[in-house]
């Protein structure tokens, strides 16, 4: 109806959401750019070449890491807001994602915090994969979600979709 | 990270919840009291009674009194041979092919093989063994005679060192003087390491103390002529050579070689005779008069390629390589040309020019006896086979004829064989061994076998999966009831199996020793696979030293346009023109190089190549492969200096083995070599020719280090060998009052790192202590109080990644860096270790070294560094593993970085280095029969050539469980394994790996058990090809890595992880499964004969007090050391003869050697020892252990069928995983 609070929240993580978005497309192409070298074989096998790929894949690595922290932050913010605008059904949505963000950051095999995307390990192809596929499903859930928002927040700005009109579709809340 | 990442291959790594309450960790399960207490309330309570009461009842100290006991050894005397090596279908391969090598044996010989260690009675050998091979010999008959001619001759010439020797006899007539003037500088220096430090404040004024230290001599700039005087006579020109010079080259080779003399100057009468024995070899396989030494040697020894590799052949087809399509006149001098290269020039050149005469002629790779190999045993019995793959187990045909020579030695027919079985080829020649003689020089016989070939190949795919359907019931999935079972272990050497191909393929198949897969049936889709509920991967040695390796060079190499797949023996020929990729099916033309057959000198015969014949080979790479030249080989030293260092004393054994090795470092005339010390300070010498003695540059700040003088810190080793000899003589002493206890690692591996940065190279850490100073310093973080502790173990990973980014800098500059740690306490190998795992290094760790207290790590340190020093090394190495379309590679294991999914980035690489992959099937292989696994390593020889070596593995496809559980190899299965529970106790935590390693079991069998229709349900049921798998499996969980509940130190721990890591399978098993052997009644029943000598081969007993008696003497062999264990009522006479002491109590408590005593007995125990010995990469030292004395315990901890306070016995862990299997 009005600019609540609630409201406010939605527009936030609207535009949040598509730094995220961009964070995941960014991921997703970081991880290709690790699996696959694109160098003829022969040129892989130069030692020359040995020192870009390494280089490139540190830095590849050194972003990676660089962007964890933003990623979930803003992530945790979201639901830290959702919270507050007692949002919980779009909470719910976002908790288990928190979670799991918890668990990966604090879940590190070595001593020191800083290995998370530690390139010997990143490389392995299995680990790979999964970095990948944890890319794409995030994307996913982002893009997802950035119409779920941007749906409630027309919705709470009192510009009703037509699809609301249906019983059905009000939430609680409301 | 990976721990969520475990889903994909669910096959592959067992169920991470322990099914029971933490059957390790928590021990609900394990019995409490000594007896068998668990079982009680299941079913297998009566199995439990009906087995002997031998089973698990034996606490860790039990001295086995009584005498029912004995009964196991004599038992197990005369077993035939069928009955251990469990034939896989037996009514397909008529010969026992099952048997095959395990790595273990690689260096086993046969007796029959041992004509080809002996020289001087070599040539008769031959011909007595030519008599046996009566089809197409007669073309061979009349060279054999002139073979034996240049036998004798090569002898002399090949026993020179080096060609160096000449040079290095003056530069040593030279040393005393220089030594003497050293010692005098040296006092005079004396101070000069003191001088800086002290009066240095922090930094500042360094830089003028360091360029001072040292009156200022001139420093020359390095010179680079890289033939200088000393090479002038063999010089090899560095670069590949075109292929005119290479003509010249042999020339030139062959002159030298007739004109010098090569006498040996001051060579150890054992390497003498190594090389002695490797020459013959050498000559036998480059002579092209020898063809037919040549030929049977390989068609006795490794029956592997008899018709293709047939160097009789290419002995006469001089540059018949492709660049000279139509076949040339042969030039019957080239080849001998090639022959006569002075060892020294070496291995590789050896190799080399032999190439180039014939574009591929099988050689035997003479590096390893000079450049790398420098197992004196290695050697010695490498040259008595071709290859450390083990020989074949001949069979019944060939195997008597080389035993004529020696008929009184080989008592049983028992005895030739099963030694040295070698599977993949053994088997596959023996159809035509026994009919057609194949490697005979005469044409005749490779014709026909070569004709039949390709029709063959093309059939292969329709035939690779037919056998096994042939047979009813195969022996490998024999069930064994495993409770009932009392003596799992088989009495010889398990050897890998053989996969189930049709006999050409088979014998076409790379070694086992080099290449296996953890099945050899691989199943059809991943759903199969995982019902199997077994690990699928590969097990490689990629650079195992070789005796018999064809070289190639040619123009173009031939590849797949598409995956760039090399090609290889399992590729099928469409026509003439077009060859068909194995691994992604495209259809390729063949080049019109590739048409011409250097071997035949014929034209329009592709598949008759050696790469078509072989499915080890080496090309010798283009100049497209490199973008740089290829580098020289470069070795620097960092040796930490500090208190804790000089107290340990390794400085002296180092600089001992290096003086003795100098002239052995592999590489050619560029070669450069470097040396820093640090403590708190980093030391740099300078070292450059012209100067009258070595200069010390001392940097003090470590926070930036910087080179003192970058370009005279690397010098050429033969230009300035004077100043590294004094510089060794000095160092030990130099340092010997120091109170520096600081050590600074990180900044000295730093300024290591910029030092190598240019060209690339190996680095050689040693270090004593806890690094404290600077970046990279560490903090103990070791509880002793929790070393024993049955939960958690903490600091397996590393605490900082500082060297962990300093290990990937160096991959990048292509350095490697070997770590030797050699510490008293606790120096956190496992963050140490990163430097070495991911810059592609070997780790050696010598747990409280001191020279003086432990002269046994001190002698096993010196051995360990004459292995490395000596060894072959490739540089800037690449290593690509590809597979059939459908297969994919998910997770590597060894010490490399990998580079992009499939390439693994080799700073260096090693012989000793082994390397597992784990697969995952993607798409279902129904449209296909055959699966093949390609590895090319591609490095650069410390001669600065590029090359390429390739091996090929094929292997069928199955889509039964039944026929996937045949083709199990256990011992690659549980070498797999123990690399994914390493990751995983990384990873998520030793329980969990403990857990998933009994999971993995329990899985298999039950899986296994509902494959079988009638199944008891009271029995634990296991195929015989997984009939040892528990026992590995606990042998595992009793092993230093994964063991809980013994006090075991963290390095310690850490040190066996890395060492799982990166052994290859063969020394891998020892160290997962010792065997246990009963030395005191050998007899030579059963012997093989190596090298003139008589190796008996007693059988192996299991890993139980039960089988030890009192009256007994016992070795145990767990790779890294041996023990000899006494009773206490053994025979004196054994004592008196063997130990040369009069009695049991008169044994010293320390007894570290087998006095040489002119006994028969004490031979027979020490040719067994060194033979065992032979071929290892770390010496193992031997313990002479009474029975009673302190030190048992480290002899009964590896006893692993019985129970400790903290594991199960193997009965009770069988029972463990009935139970489970159960719920």
């Amino acid at each position: 109806m009005a600019f609540t609070f609630a409201a406010f929240c939605y527009m936030l993580s609207l535009v949040l959401c598509a730094a995220l978005i961009f964070f995941a497309i960014w991921h997703i192409i970081a991880f290709d750019e690790l699996r696959t070298d694109f160098k003829s074989p022969i040129d892989q096998c130069n030692p020359v070449h040995a020192r870009e790929r390494l280089r490139n894949i540190e830095r590849i690595c050194f972003l990676l890491r660089k962007l964890v922290l933003p990623e979930y932050s803003i992530h945790s913010l979201f639901c830290i807001m959702f919270l507050c605008a007692q949002e919980w059904l779009t909470l719910g949505l976002n908790v288990p994602l928190l979670f799991y963000h918890f668990w990966r950051y604090f879940h590190c095999p070595a001593d020191s915090s800083e290995l998370a995307y530690d390139p010997p390990v990143v490389m392995n192809a299995d680990t790979l994969s999964y970095c990948q596929k944890e890319a794409w499903c995030k994307l996913a859930f982002y893009l997802l979600s950035f119409f779920y928002y941007l749906y409630w927040l027309r919705f709470r700005l009192g510009t009703r979709p037509v699809s609301s009109l249906h019983p059905s579709a009000q939430p609680g809340v409301w | 990270m990976s721990a969520p990442a475990g889903s994909p291959h669910p096959a592959a790594s067992a169920r991470i919840p322990p099914k029971l309450g933490g059957a390790a960790a928590s021990g609900a399960a394990a019995p409490a009291g000594p007896g068998p207490g668990p079982h009680q309330q299941n079913g297998p309570a009566q199995n439990q009674m009906q087995v002997p009461s031998g089973y698990g009842l034996y606490p860790q100290n039990y001295v086995a009194p009584s005498g029912h006991y004995s009964q196991g050894p004599g038992k197990m005397t005369s077993l035939p041979l069928d009955s251990q090596s469990g034939d896989y279908y037996p009514g397909l391969y008529t010969v026992p092919t099952q048997n095959v090598v395990t790595p273990n044996t690689a260096s086993q010989q046969p007796g029959a093989q041992q004509m080809y260690g002996r020289v001087p009675p070599a040539p008769h050998v031959v011909g007595s063994a030519l008599g046996s091979f009566q089809g197409a010999m007669s073309s061979a008959s009349h060279l054999q005679t002139s073979a034996s001619q240049p036998y004798s001759s090569f002898v002399n010439h090949y026993n020179s060192p080096a060609m160096y020797s000449v040079n290095s006899s003056v530069a040593s007539q030279g040393l005393p003087s220089t030594c003497g003037h050293y010692a005098l500088s040296a006092v005079s220096n004396a101070s000069y390491p003191g001088v800086p430090y002290p009066s240095l404040p922090a930094g500042d004024p360094y830089r003028q103390q360091m360029l001072t230290s040292q009156s200022a001599l001139t420093v020359r700039p390095i010179r680079e002529s890289s033939l200088s005087g000393q090479n002038t006579a063999v010089s090899h020109p560095s670069p590949l050579p075109p292929p005119p010079s290479q003509q010249y080259q042999q020339q030139q080779s062959l002159s030298g070689y007739s004109t010098f003399s090569w006498s040996a100057p001051g060579l150890p009468s054992t390497q003498d005779n190594l090389i002695r024995n490797h020459t013959s070899q050498v000559a036998a396989n480059n002579n092209p008069t020898n063809t037919v030494a040549d030929s049977l040697s390989r068609s006795v020894m490794q029956n592997v390629q008899p018709p293709k590799s047939s160097p009789v052949v290419s002995t006469v087809l001089s540059g018949a390589s492709s660049t000279r399509p139509p076949p040339a006149a042969p030039r019957p001098a080239e080849p001998a040309a090639s022959v006569a290269q002075p060892p020294e020039l070496s291995q590789q050149k050896g190799v080399d020019s032999s190439s180039t005469t014939s574009s591929a002629s099988p050689m035997p790779n003479s590096y390893d006896a000079l450049e790398g190999g420098s197992y004196p045993d290695m050697l010695s019995s490498s040259a008595s086979s071709p290859a450390p793959e083990p020989a074949p187990e001949p069979d019944p045909a060939p195997a008597p004829a080389p035993a004529v020579p020696q008929p009184s030695k080989l008592a049983k027919p028992f005895g030739y064989g099963y030694p040295a079985l070698q599977p993949g080829y053994q088997n596959a020649t023996t159809p035509l061994n026994s009919g057609v003689p194949p490697s005979s020089p005469g044409y005749s016989g490779f014709q026909q076998y070569a004709q039949q070939y390709p029709g063959m190949n093309q059939l292969s795919s329709s035939l690779g999966g037919l056998s096994l359907q042939s047979s009813s019931q195969p022996e490998s999935l024999r069930p064994v009831n495993l409770t009932q079972e009392r003596n799992i272990l088989p009495m010889t050497p398990v050897w890998a199996p053989v996969p189930n191909l049709n006999s050409d393929l088979r014998k076409l198949n790379c070694s086992p020793d080099s290449f296996r897969c953890t099945l050899t049936n691989i199943p059809q889709t991943q759903a199969l696979l995982n019902k199997a509920k077994l690990p699928l991967g590969l097990l490689l040695h990629p650079f195992r030293d070789l005796t018999q390796l064809p070289v190639i060079t040619s123009n173009t190499i031939v590849r797949c346009r598409s995956c760039r797949t090399y090609i290889n023996p399992f590729v099928s020929f469409i026509d003439q023109r077009r060859w068909k990729c194995n691994l992604c099916y495209r259809i390729n033309d063949v080049p019109e190089e590739f048409m011409y057959n250097p071997i035949t000198r014929s034209y329009g015969e592709p598949h008759k190549r050696p790469e078509v014949q072989n499915s080890t080979v080496e090309f010798i790479a283009s100049s497209d492969y490199m973008l740089r030249p290829p580098q020289p080989a470069v070795y620097l030293f960092v040796l930490d200096v500090s208190h804790n260092a000089v107290e340990a004393g390794y400085l002296t054994v180092l600089c001992q083995s290096l003086l003795e090795n100098l002239d052995k470092l592999p590489g050619d005339s560029r070669t450069r070599i470097g040396f820093m010390t640090f403590d708190s300070t980093i030391h740099f010498y300078n070292l450059q020719e012209g100067l009258s003695q070595p200069q010390m540059l001392i940097v003090s700040d470590i926070d930036d280090v910087f080179l003192p003088t970058p370009d005279s810190l690397l010098v050429n080793l033969h230009e300035s060998k004077e100043l590294i000899k004094d510089l060794l003589n000095a160092l030990p002493n130099m340092f010997t009052n120091t109170r520096e206890t600081h050590s600074a690692l990180g900044p000295a591996l730093q300024a290591a790192f910029k030092l190598m940065s240019p060209t690339g190279g190996r680095v050689s850490v040693f270090q004593t202590q806890l690094p404290s100073l600077g970046a990279g310093l560490l903090q103990s973080r070791e509880d002793p109080n929790q070393r024993s502790s049955t939960k958690v173990v903490q600091h397996l990973g590393p605490a900082t990644d500082f060297y962990k980014k300093l290990a990937l800098d160096c991959s990048g500059q292509q350095t490697a860096v070997d770590l030797f740690l050699l510490s008293s306490q606790y120096s956190d190998l496992a963050s140490l270790a990163c430097i070495s795992r991911y810059s592609a290094g070997c780790i050696y760790y010598y747990p409280s070294f001191h020279y003086m207290h432990n002269p046994s790590q001190a002698e096993k340190l010196q051995k360990d560094l004459k292995r490395y020093l000596t060894r072959k090394i490739g540089f800037e190495a690449v290593m690509r593993i590809r597979c059939t379309k459908g297969l994919s590679m998910h997770t590597f294991h060894g010490n490399f970085f990998v580079r992009s999914t499939d390439l693994l980035s080799l700073a260096n690489i090693n012989p000793d280095a082994g390397f597992a992959v784990q697969l995952s099937i993607e798409e279902s292989l129904t449209d296909t029969s055959l699966v093949c696994f390609q590895t090319a390593l591609l490095y650069t020889s410390s001669k600065g050539e590029r090359r390429i070596r390739v091996h090929t593995l094929c292997l069928p496809v199955v889509s039964s469980l039944a026929d996937v559980y045949a083709g199990v190899d256990v011992q690659a299965a549980i070498c797999l394994l123990a690399n994914m529970a390493v990751d995983r106790s990384i990873s998520s935590s030793l329980s969990d790996a403990r857990d998933a390693l009994v999971n993995a079991v329990v899985d298999s069998l039950s899986a296994y058990g509902s494959t079988v229709s009638n199944l008891q349900h009271s029995a634990l049921i296991a195929p015989s090809s997984l009939k040892l798998f528990p026992l590995y499996v606990l042998a595992l969980l009793k092993q230093k890595a994964f063991r809980t509940g013994t006090s075991t130190r963290l390095d310690d721990r850490v040190y066996a992880m890395c060492q799982i890591k990166c052994q290859p399978l063969v020394h891998l098993m020892k160290m997962i499964h010792p065997n246990l052997y009963r030395i005191d009644r050998l007899t030579d029943e059963g012997a093989i004969h190596v090298n003139d000598r008589v190796v008996p081969q007693p059988p192996l007993q299991k890993l139980s007090a039960e089988k030890l008696t009192r009256e007994g003497a016992f070795l145990m062999d767990c790779g890294s050391a041996f023990y000899i264990w006494i009773g206490k009522s053994c025979d004196n006479n054994f004592i008196e003869d063997v130990l040369g002491y009069p009695n049991f109590a008169s044994i010293p408590q320390k007894m570290t050697h087998l006095p040489e005593l002119d006994t028969l007995s004490s031979e027979r125990a020490r040719s067994f020892i060194t033979w065992l010995r032979d071929n290892r990469p770390l010496s193992p030292v031997l313990h002479v252990v009474k029975d009673e004395s302190p030190a048992k315990t480290e002899f009964f901890q590896h006893l692993i069928e019985d129970r400790t306070e903290a594991a199960f016995s193997y009965y009770e862990f069988l029972l463990h995983v009935q139970q489970q299997i159960c719920k």
